[in-house]
């Protein structure tokens, strides 16, 4: 067994290798789709509209079936995985940074800064979010980056209250008093003492957000207000499924499996982190 | 004589827009002695060690008095001026568990006071945290440096924070109720472990206890507060055997003894406060 805290015994977690291995299959897809998908996810085959799946190894089968402009499923779901992993990281870590930064200055400054910081998140909270982004979106237009931009703008309330919180409990544990009595400077302090203590919860919280970011975007892509229509995301194909449900299943399925699997993917590899990172829980 | 390494004078502290903390407190400690601050809790001891160090919490302010380490007046300095003046002192805290940050291991948090105070490099600091784990009489000290605090026990920690302590190489030492979170047979070590410690260094060192019996083992004089005020200072020897005010006597009766089998008597209601 590798020693606790190391890589080695990370790998030897489950949870740490089963969402890994989402996030690994997500990077591929999204980075090697011209060479995985069978067909390109723009071509229209008007002549095979709604086909079902078709398993034979044919040259010219859909696997997973066509849609209402006989685009081939399987194609727009691998191409799809681009924007979901876009959104993740990018929207994920941009949300944690923002929010971490200022869930750290509110909490271990104190005073003015956390009176403003945290009525800021009050304000934001008050607001549904999927109604804030949709209002964001279609005033900073639509686009992935509005998409992005949104999320942070939305999300990062979530980081802040909790890394704030957090570090008030640790601000007053003795060993920020004792490195106060050894004269360490505040910014050390903050970095030393306080930041190794928040920076596994945040992680933590940056799975869960790139779950949501996945959700949110689309969630956006189910009402029109993120990508144009023809590009292939995951948000995008789940509305455009609902409408033939009924004649063609598989559009929806194939989607929201994609979604499920990548958001589930998420979590797991958060709680696996968890506990590879937090040093009593190890 | 030299001058005192800790003077207290005329201290008074409250919390901001309420209650009296401390009220004209004065005492002094010389290098070399033990002094210690003994009264029930609440009694503002603690408040005296965290005036000290300069680590008082948010809503207590100080409304009067001097507080000198080395004959330097530690109240009115800049938060710049008192991270330097800190370098005299270091704390012995009551809970180790909390005095050691759980994420980080053991060697990192030793040699980043001793290179930030002594200017150590990396290595002499490393090597010093290790001669001064060896001090303190750990079991395989290399080990212990590697280790995050949860894997130690609660004597090993402490003996790690009294390790910290002497090594900087403090002239004055603010022990808050170092053995009141340990048992019983471990208290008894750690307390010869910082009485041999800073006998070898001629720190000076205030004891914060409720414990009379700890009291006599270590310290030089004592300081006997209740709410928040002086009601008796005297050597050790006279505490004991000739307590003057009417409170001292009280905790004196409060103490179980080996030598006096029998019921305890409470402190009465009326010496309160």
């Amino acid at each position: 067994m590798a020693e606790r805290g190391t890589p080695g015994h990370a790998l030897a977690n489950w949870r740490v290798l089963a969402g890994g291995a989402v996030l690994l299959a997500l990077i591929l897809a999204a980075s090697l789709a011209p060479v995985l998908a069978p067909y390109d996810p723009l071509d229209q085959d008007l002549a095979a509209q709604l086909s079902p799946p078709d398993w034979r190894l044919a040259r010219d089968a859909h696997a997973l079936g066509t849609d209402s402009l006989g685009r081939d499923v399987l194609s727009r779901l691998i191409y799809g995985s681009r924007v979901a992993l876009i959104v993740a990281l990018v929207a994920g870590v941009l949300t944690a940074l923002a929010g971490t930064a200022l869930g750290l200055a509110a909490g271990f400054f104190g005073g003015w800064t956390d009176i403003v910081i945290s009525r800021a998140v009050d304000i934001w909270s008050s607001f549904p979010p999927v109604l804030l982004s949709i209002i964001l979106v279609a005033l900073i237009g639509t686009g992935l980056w509005s998409v992005v931009a949104a999320i942070v703008l939305i999300d990062w309330t979530r980081f802040c209250r909790v890394v704030r919180a957090e570090t008030l409990k640790q601000r007053r544990m003795d060993y920020i008093d004792a490195a106060i009595v050894a004269g360490l400077r505040p910014s050390a302090i903050l970095w030393r003492e306080v930041v190794p203590n928040v920076l596994p919860l945040a992680l933590v919280l940056l799975t869960l957000e790139m779950g949501i970011a996945v959700v949110v975007e689309a969630v956006l892509s189910f009402v029109g207000l993120s990508i144009s229509s023809d590009a292939p995301s995951w948000g995008g194909m789940i509305a455009e499924g609902r409408e033939v449900v009924h004649q063609a299943p598989w559009l929806l399925i194939g989607a929201m499996l994609a979604l499920l699997a990548t958001v589930l993917g998420f979590n797991v590899l958060g709680d696996g982190l968890k506990q590879e990172l937090d040093p009593v829980l190890r | 004589m030299s001058r005192p390494v800790l003077e207290i004078e005329h201290l008074s502290a409250a919390i901001r827009g309420g209650p009296r903390l401390l009220h004209d407190v004065s005492l002094s400690v010389a290098a070399g002695e033990v002094h210690g601050l003994v009264g029930m809790s609440g009694a503002g001891k603690s408040m005296i060690g965290r005036c000290v160090l300069g680590v008082l919490p948010a809503p207590v302010h100080v409304t009067g008095g001097r507080v000198r380490v080395s004959g330097q007046d530690m109240l009115g300095l800049s938060e710049r001026a008192r991270r330097k003046a800190g370098a005299a002192m270091a704390l012995i805290p009551q809970d180790p568990l909390s005095a050691l940050n759980p994420s980080r291991r053991i060697a990192g948090q030793m040699t980043d006071v001793l290179r930030l105070r002594l200017g150590l490099s990396r290595d002499e600091a490393d090597a010093r945290a290790l001669a001064m784990l060896r001090d303190v009489q750990l079991r395989d000290p290399e080990g212990v440096l590697r280790r995050y605090p949860h894997e130690l026990s609660g004597g090993m920690r402490q003996r790690v924070l009294i390790a910290t302590a002497f090594a900087c190489e403090a002239r004055l030492i603010v022990a808050d109720e170092p053995t009141t979170a340990l048992d019983v047979t471990v208290q008894k070590q750690i307390l010869r472990l910082i009485r041999d410690l800073q006998r070898r260094h001629a720190t000076a060192l205030l004891f914060i206890t409720h414990d009379l019996g700890v009291v006599a083992k270590i310290c030089t004089s004592v300081t006997v507060l209740n709410s928040g005020a002086v009601v008796e200072q005297a050597p050790v020897a006279d505490i004991f055997a000739r307590p003057r005010h009417a409170y001292t006597r009280a905790l004196l009766a409060a103490m179980p003894r080996y030598d006096r089998p029998g019921a305890l008597a409470p402190v009465p209601a009326e010496l309160l406060g």
